[in-house]
This record gives structure tokens, sequence and C-alpha cells, in this order.
């Protein structure tokens, strides 16, 4: 009778197991699929879909298949609130690997702190990750490790004088107030500080007045969308030879497209995603970027971007947070992620800790330069 | 100082061209029925995208340019059957709601039929920079200003020449003396928005080069190019063009000489100081209404 009980709880705790190894790793997200920064969700959320997709194939993690579900916030902050709700509150999920922009991530942060759930954000902003947030990280690079990449690589050239150039949206102007405020720490001198409105179509103006500053030796254009193609266009009907510096925020095909052979010499900080062919073959992170970009370019049929890497980076370390942790408890994916170190993603090596919640340092930004129309990296 | 100046005046009447021909767009429908055609911008809009893409499919430039304003011309005359026609009898203000909601109509196609990046054209004669006394030009500004030359002296031949311009004048004077001496006042209106729909599409084409396209640029060139009509005064022709200008002009001056970041700012800030002292705008005359 004793064994036969046995056998019955062994069995029900076996089939309890069995129903419990089922049970879905619940992943959410909400990206900007559409609206003004799609050309940020839309990679991203092809490339959560995509790699979620292979890990189930390959029988999931820790034997249990993963679950996403993607909302479109559109880039508005207000939806991305009310999708970051539902997806804790009634899609019960497990991780956030989600928020394309600052404004949408910082608009979730309360929501995520609140709750108790991980949220591994994809937006570029220092403020997301200072001060550091118990239960908030990020892949990306930061807009001002984005300032200290240009500044170093400027400060290698002699470049001292420089002036800024930037657009009015909040991207545009957090960059700027970020490299005003670490251009000292590197020797760097703005002598000029021009913008230009989010509609602009003319930069002449600001640029012929950029020329005439005292002993300016290189220009820095904060922005992206097509603010930048503009300037990179007129910066060349003007004559202007002088150094000119993009922000990550345009590393991409389509702004070469877009300016067309102006954009000849142009320099930018990226992620190595951007040309991975161009790496010297020894370099740590070449295979995995060849095989996303492969990967990526081969299901999609287009052209790989850094954007599309910030969400495979954030993925891929919330499934390792939650090898590491052996479940889906929140508190222990937390801690776990908290203790990665030496992890090669696409936007660089992550070591996260305590007090590091991007876990990137300014090597995994490469110096990029717009030779015969394409990206090569030059350090 | 002067080669700032000649750089700052060379793009002000660049921009101030696309305005002008924006702002007689505005202009002609105004004169014919009295509506503001809130589509205005987006007729700019049709006429960049689809030279685009149908210069992406293959079709040589002035095919393509071609085929592009016939597209907006179509969609101003199916405009004016479908939407202002049929509610005629309605209120202005009635009329003017009912672009504003073409407008956003239009826009939403415009997403549909291509998509919400940023397109640019390939400038019409290379872009090397053409230097005029220390300051510099890019070639298709030149494009910009002969173009718009030569579309406002056809157009005063058109209104003062032939019988269908001069039926558009006399429409515009007094609608119920036009209908008396036989004047067909509903092919008048069609007219009119298929015109404006075309001069609106040329100004798309030509400015895409410089400063590209996508779904959206109609917004901000519609509201430049209806300030710039109001500048020079609604109605007046020669008004839209001195409008256009103008508001190009001080543009470029406001963001060379005083603050780039707050060049609209300027801009629509000398347009209240002109209406205050001139409500009918630089040449328009002051509106009478018969009792």
């Amino acid at each position: 009778m004793l064994k036969g009980l046995a056998v019955a709880a062994s069995a029900l705790a076996f089939a309890a197991g069995a129903a419990f190894a089922q049970e879905p790793i619940r992943i959410g997200s909400f990206l900007a699929v559409t609206g003004p920064a799609a050309f940020l969700g839309d990679p991203e959320q092809k490339t959560l879909e995509l790699y979620v997709e292979k890990l189930n194939a390959a029988g999931g993690v820790l034997g249990r298949k993963i679950q996403l579900t993607v909302y479109d916030s559109a880039g508005d902050a207000e939806k991305a609130r009310a999708f970051a709700k539902r997806l804790i509150e009634q899609d019960k999920v497990d991780v956030i690997v989600g928020g394309s922009t600052t404004g949408e991530t910082m608009a979730v942060v309360p929501l995520v702190e609140q709750a108790g759930i991980p949220f591994i954000s994809l937006a570029g902003a220092v403020v997301i990750v200072e001060p550091v947030k118990k239960w908030v990280f990020k892949t990306p690079h930061s807009d001002r490790q984005a300032c200290e990449r240009i500044f170093v690589d400027m400060k290698a050239r002699g470049l001292t004088k420089i002036a800024l150039i930037s657009g009015a949206g909040g991207f545009d102007k957090s960059m700027r107030a970020q490299c005003m405020q670490v251009a000292k720490n590197h020797g760097i001198e703005i002598v000029a500080d021009e913008s230009y409105g989010a509609g602009d179509t003319d930069m002449t103006a600001q640029l012929t007045k950029i020329r005439s500053a005292p002993g300016v030796q290189a220009v820095l254009n904060c922005g992206f969308g097509q603010g930048p193609a503009i300037v990179t266009k007129n910066y060349r009907q003007l004559g202007i030879t002088l150094p000119l510096y993009q922000s990550h925020g345009v590393a991409s095909k389509e702004f070469i497209k877009l300016a067309g052979g102006a954009a000849e010499g142009i320099r930018l900080p990226a992620a190595a995603i951007l040309a991975p062919e161009t790496l010297p073959d020894g370099d740590p992170q070449k295979k995995v970027l060849l095989a996303y970009k492969r990967e990526f370019e081969g299901r999609f049929k287009q052209d790989v971007s850094t954007f599309g890497g910030h969400a495979y980076d954030g993925l891929m370390l919330a499934v390792e947070a939650i090898r590491r942790a052996g479940s889906t408890n929140k508190e222990a994916v937390r801690s776990a992620l908290e203790s990665i170190r030496g992890f090669v993603g696409i936007d660089g090596i992550f070591n996260f800790s305590p007090t590091d919640h991007v876990g990137l340092d300014v090597s995994g930004l490469r110096i990029f330069e717009v030779r015969n129309g394409n990206w090569t990296v030059v350090k | 100082m002067s080669a700032e100046f000649l750089q700052f005046l060379l793009a002000g009447l660049t921009a101030g061209a696309i305005y002008a021909l924006v702002a007689l767009g505005f202009t002609i429908i105004y004169n014919a029925s009295h509506v503001i055609n809130f589509a205005q911008g987006e007729f700019v809009m049709i006429g960049g995208m689809a030279t685009v893409s149908l210069a992406a499919a293959g079709l040589p430039l002035p095919a393509a340019i071609a085929a592009a304003v016939l597209a907006a011309a179509a969609v101003g005359l199916a405009l004016e059957k479908f939407a202002v026609e049929p509610a005629r009898g309605a209120p202005v203000v009635t009329l003017i709601i009912i672009t504003i909601g073409a407008s956003i109509l239009l826009r939403g196609l415009a997403t549909l039929v291509w998509d919400k990046k940023i397109h640019a054209l390939k400038p019409f004669s290379g872009d090397a920079p053409i230097r005029i006394g220390g300051a510099t030009l890019a070639p298709q500004s030149l494009w910009v200003l002969g173009v718009t030359l030569v579309i406002v002296l056809v157009l005063a031949w058109f209104f003062n020449r032939t019988l269908l311009g001069k039926a558009l004048l006399a429409t515009s004077h007094n609608r119920l003396a036009a209908q008396l001496v036989g004047i067909n006042v509903r092919r008048v209106l069609l007219v009119s928005f298929g015109l404006s729909a075309a001069l609106g599409a040329i100004a798309g084409i030509l400015t895409a080069p410089i400063t590209f396209t996508s779904w959206d640029v109609g917004i901000m060139l519609g509201l430049k190019g209806f300030a710039a009509a109001i500048l020079g005064g609604l109605g007046s022709g020669p008004g839209a063009i001195v409008g256009g200008l103008a508001l190009g002009i001080v543009e470029a001056m406001g963001a060379g000489y005083v603050s780039s970041a707050y060049k609209d700012a300027i801009a629509f800030v000398v347009l209240l100081a002109v209406l205050f002292f001139l409500p009918g705008g630089l040449l328009g005359r002051g509106g009478a209404e018969r009792v």
C-alpha cells in the first residue's frame, strides 16, 4: 500500500513537473514598429521574432519554449506605458525586452520598478541607467559614450576646436547636452553651437556661420533622420573641407543613399555591425556579427542595422540570465543579469555589475568612415 | 560680410521660389471659390513622391516628372469633383474643413502607396556647386528659380490672353456675373483645382533633390505656402510670388543674422507684424462685402 502510495505520489510529482516544464518562458516587448521611429522598431521586432523562432527550434531554453508578445507603441510614450502595463498584468511576462526610444523607456521605468520585473531597454540616452535602477538594464551605447568616442578620435587627429550643429528632437538635444558636458574631459573646446528645426530643409545659413567661427577645425552634427543628410549636402555645397562627424543615429546605408556623394569622408561612431566584413580577423566580435548579418539579411532581404543588433543583444542577454538563474524567478533573473561578464554581443562585449546596467565600454563603438559610398571601419 | 549676405540671399530666394509656387496654388483656388485648400501641401508631396517611385521603377526622369504632375492634377480634379462640388452650397468654413480632412486622407494614402521613409531625387544637372561672388549655389537652385520664372510668365500669359484664363479671372471677381455671361463656373472650379495641383506638384519635384521628400513634407510646406499667400495678399497672384520670396528671404536672414534655432518663429512673427499694419497683406486690397 505504501509502495502504491509512493508510486502515485511520484507519478503525480512527475506529471506536475512535466506540466511545469511545458510552461513557456514569456518574453514581452513594446517597440516603435510604426511611426517616426519605425527605423528602430521594425528591425528590432524582426530580430526578436527571428531569434525566438531559432531558439525554439533548437529546443527552447531550460527545456521550455519561448513565447514572445510584441506590441506596437509607435514611438508614443503613453502607448508604451499602456502596453507595458498589459504585458505585466495581463500577459504576465517574465522579462521585458523593448522600448525603442528613450521617451518610451522612461515612461515605463516606474511600472517595472514597482512590479519588480527585469526590463532590458533598447534605447540610447544615458538617463535610463544613470542613476542605476534595480530592474532596468539597457543594451545600446549611451549618447554620452558616442560623444566620448568621437572626442577621442578628434583628439587623436589633433582637432581640438569644434563646432556643434544639432536638430530639435529629443535625441539631438540629449546628445548635444552630453557632448557639451564631456568635451572638457577630452581637451575639446566648442567654439560654435548652431541648431536647426525639425522640418528644416536648408542649413546653409547655420553652416556659413560655423565656417566663420574663429579657429574651428571640425564639425559635429548631433541628429538623426533627414536633418543630417541635408547638413551633409549643404556642407559640400558650401565647399567646407573641415572634417565632419555625424552621430550614431545615422549609422545606416539609408544615410549614404540620401546624402549621396556628399557623404564621402564622413566619420561616425557605431557598433561594428555596420560593416563587419571590414573588421580584422582576430576581432572577438567578428564571428557573432557575421552570423547575425547573414541570418537577418537572408531571412528579411533588407540591410542589417545597428538597431536590430540592440534587440539581438537584449534577447540573448535575457536568455543567458534565465539559463544562469535556472528559472524565470524575477529576482533570480535580475541578479543573473548583473553577474554577466564577457558576453560577446552585437553592440560590444557586455560586463554587467550591480552598479553598471549597460555593461559596455567605449571600445564596442568603432569609428566608421564613408569610403567609396560604403561604411568602412577605421579604428 | 557681403559674401555671407549673398549666401543667405541665395538660400532665401531658392526656398522663397518654392513657397511662391505653393502660394500661387492657394491663390488660384481661393480666387475661384473663396475656399482655402489646405490639401495644397499634399499636392507638393504627391509630385515629389510619385516622381521618386516612377524614376526608381525605370522611367527616364522627364517622363517620370510629366507623369507625376499629371497624377497630381488628377488627384486635384478628383478632390474637387468628389469632395468640394457635392458640398457646393455649404458655408466656406465647411469646405475648408473638408479640405483639411482630404489632406489627412491623402497623407494616409501616401503611406500605403509608398512608405514612411525619406526619399531623395537625383539633382537634374549634377550637384557641383556654382560659385557666385564668394557664395555658392547648388545647380538645382538655378532650376528652381528658372522654372518658377517660366511658370510665372506662362501663367501671366494664360490669365491675360487665353479665354479660359480670363474666365478664371472673371469668376474670381464676381461669380454671379460670370455665370450670367455664360461662363461655366463649375468647369472653372475644376480647372483651378487641377492647375493648383499641377503647380504644387512642380514645386515638390523641383525641391526634392535639395530638401528630400517623404509622406509628410506637405504639412510644413503647405503651412508656409499659406503664410506666404497671406503675406502677399490672399487672392493676388503677384502677391503670392512676392509673399513667397519675402518669406523665404526673411527666414534665411533670420537664421543667418539673428538665431538659427528660432528661424520659423522669426518668419511667422514677421508675418504677424505685416498683418497688423497691412491687414490685406503686402499687395492685397482689403476685402469689402456688399451689404
